[in-house]
């Protein structure tokens, strides 16, 4: 806070409230705050009391509390009504009035768009084709990603028949969520082994990020995608090498454009090793990947890693939804990857510019069909999975993906919600309460690796019997066959051209 | 025998297995009647140990070979078997504090609340299965076991 200027003091968003009836002066509070909002009195008056100004929502001191004697508030104080000057733009005004600095937040978009899937319904069997019970019946979940072949040859061999067509390689998930791009120094290693031990026992994928790979996180090598992003942090043969495959890192759904930066604060000696840097500095990642300048450029890399991993892995490239997400994945494709991630504009990040994160990108839904449509039109659909990311926030978010054209989904918000996130998106303060995106060996202490598996494990468990709720609900026994199925889909309250680019009938439309 | 272990990697001190003590040999085992009405307030068995970010709840290990019982000058330490926990006599306590100086994890404290004096420590809350501490750790950084 600037001198002279108590606005960002006491223009506070939220409301300690104590019962003083109920707190017995245990202190916790206090000791789990890590942005010093209670504090201890010993003079008179004495007691707990609250700096709400230092208050972020997080809500931990709540949640800790023995005697649940604290509530989070908003605080109720608003400023005269005013549809254009709403109390938050007001209030960034005055932040940045104070400071002359760049609005900076955490987690995804939290303006008000249009959420596609909140006006996408799902199909089901009545009378002319039985639906399935999944308890009873066998469902298949599994998913291979990466380039199929166009077509498959055989060939006869001592009286036996062969396959003659070489097949790409390919990932094979069990549940197809896996768990999004984040990174060593973004959360901590409690948390990223905590992810590598939940792909492993579900079968299916995590992604570092573009982190690096802790040498303690090696042993999950077959569960986990590697990223070689503009910073080139951790990046070298071993790395790729212990991986089940590659991402090329070229844009987040999050702050699409925008490169990342990692505090010189937070690359302690294990960040440092993990990302080959020198203890201290800030880890810059450009904006662009400096070697790509081009399709060409792109086509290069991609090929330059599969030389380098002996053409045995996929390489994936990950984009933002951007405008022109649908040409830029045609030529993705055409360049050689085998899987192309596209991650909406709701996607989440450790720390984005405010006005780029709510401003920059396009919505998932609409990108993915756009995406899906134009590889189908050309041809090549077949030639790379598609994984959309960005915002899924329950499993029929997934169902409705999948049915859009998508082979797998990215979630790396509900995983930290899984683990304890309450949304606060201070996460760029690297002072997480909750011990998730902090490397404060203080603060990540709160992160126990074990508990935060069963919780993650818990999810996607939970997750895929609700997707295979839906696949018997529409009659399909395997995931495979709703796959880009939109037939199943319809929508509601959309307008001609949002239905034109979702590919999909208004609800009432029937065959 | 069963015993608390504390797991100082995700221990982040919190101090609730403290407060769960407390309330669990406080008379009524109530939290508000333990912390605002009880007088003297009951003093935790354990207690957490803090260095920076290192922290661990140091509770009594009942040794299989008791340092305390070997200190004790009046028989107030004692124990029934291996297979029992390590209790204390408070009326035979004279309050040496041999038992302080002797015990290897400083998990035995003075306690001269009322003007009377002896030692106290851990006696794993023989009222319930699970030790209150254990049980009210958020972070399982207690672990009650067989090792």
């Amino acid at each position: 806070m600037a001198v002279g200027d108590t606005r960002s003091s006491n223009f506070f968003d939220f409301i300690v409230d104590r019962d003083t009836e109920r707190c017995i002066e245990c202190l916790v509070c206090i000791q789990q705050c890590p942005y010093d909002a209670n504090i201890h009195r010993t003079v008179e008056p004495k007691g707990v009391v609250s700096d709400f100004a230092k208050c972020t929502g997080c809500h931990r001191c709540e949640a800790i509390c023995p005697t649940g004697c604290i509530t989070i508030r908003r605080n109720p104080s608003q400023f005269r009504e005013h549809d254009i000057w709403t109390d938050w733009h007001i209030k960034n005004l005055y932040k940045q009035t104070a400071t002359g600095g760049v609005l900076l937040t955490g987690s995804g978009n939290d303006y008000e768009y249009p959420i596609y899937w909140d006006h996408i319904l799902l199909d089901a069997c009545q009378v002319t084709n039985p639906s399935i019970d999944p308890l009873r019946e066998p469902m298949e979940l599994r998913t291979y990603l990466g380039s199929k072949p166009d077509k498959l040859e055989f060939e006869e061999k001592e009286g036996k028949i062969e396959l003659k067509t070489e097949l790409a390689p390919q990932l094979v998930l069990e549940v197809p969520v896996l768990f999004s791009a984040m990174s060593y120094g973004a959360i901590n290693l409690n948390l990223c082994e905590a992810l590598a031990r939940t792909a492993e026992a579900m079968g299916t994928l995590y992604n570092t990020g573009e982190g690096g790979l802790h040498k303690r996180l090696y042993r999950y090598g077959k569960n986990t995608i590697v990223q070689v992003a503009s910073g080139r942090f951790g990046v070298d043969i071993d790395y790729l090498s212990v991986a089940a495959a590659a991402e090329i890192k070229i844009g987040q759904g999050a702050k699409p454009g925008i490169g990342g930066h990692l505090p010189g604060e937070k690359v302690g000696e294990d960040v440092s090793k993990t990302r080959m840097i020198p203890i201290g500095t800030d880890a810059l990642s450009p904006a662009p990947q400096h070697d790509i300048y081009s399709i060409e450029d792109l086509k290069q890399l991609i090929f330059a890693i599969k030389e380098a991993t002996n053409y045995e892995k996929p390489v994936s490239v990950k984009i933002a939804a951007v405008h022109n997400s649908a040409a830029i994945a045609s030529g993705i494709v055409r360049a050689g990857a085998d899987i192309v991630a596209i991650d909406g504009f709701r996607g989440g990040t450790g720390a984005a510019p405010t006005m780029i994160r709510n401003n920059v990108g396009i919505p998932i839904e609409l990108a993915l069909a756009s995406v899906d449509q134009r590889l189908r039109d050309e041809g090549i659909r077949s030639h790379a999975s598609i994984i959309a990311a960005g915002g899924f926030r329950n499993s029929a978010d997934v169902v409705k993906a999948i049915a859009l054209g998508a082979d797998a989904v990215y979630i790396a918000t509900p995983a930290l919600i899984a683990v304890g996130c309450t949304m606060c998106q201070k996460c760029y303060t690297g002072k997480c309460p909750w011990g998730i995106t902090t490397n404060d060996p203080y603060l990540a202490k709160r992160l126990n690796p074990d508990i935060a598996t069963e919780q993650l494990i818990n999810l996607l468990r939970a997750w895929s019997r609700e997707i295979k709720e839906f696949m018997g609900a529409m009659g399909i026994n395997a995931i495979e066959s709703l796959r880009g199925n939109r037939e199943r889909l319809r929508g509601v309250n959309l307008t001609e051209r949002e239905l034109g680019i979702l590919g999909i009938k208004h609800a009432g439309e029937s065959w | 025998m069963k015993r608390v272990y504390p797991k100082e990697e995700v221990c982040m001190a919190c101090r609730l297995c403290e407060i769960a003590c407390i309330v669990e040999h406080s008379e009524y085992k109530d939290i508000f009647w333990a912390f605002r009405s009880e007088k003297p307030r009951q003093l935790p068995k354990t207690k957490v140990e803090e260095l920076g970010p290192l922290s661990f709840s140091a509770n009594c290990r009942h040794c299989k070979e008791p340092a305390c019982i070997e200190a004790c000058i009046t028989g107030a330490l004692y124990r029934t078997d291996e297979e029992h926990p390590v209790l204390i006599d408070k009326d035979r306590c004279v309050a040496c504090w041999m038992c302080i100086m002797a015990c290897p994890y400083g998990s035995i404290n003075r306690d001269e609340r009322n003007g009377t004096r002896h030692s106290t420590k851990c006696d794993l809350c023989p009222d319930k299965e699970i030790p209150a501490c254990v049980k009210a750790c958020p972070n399982r950084a207690l672990i009650y076991e067989e090792r």
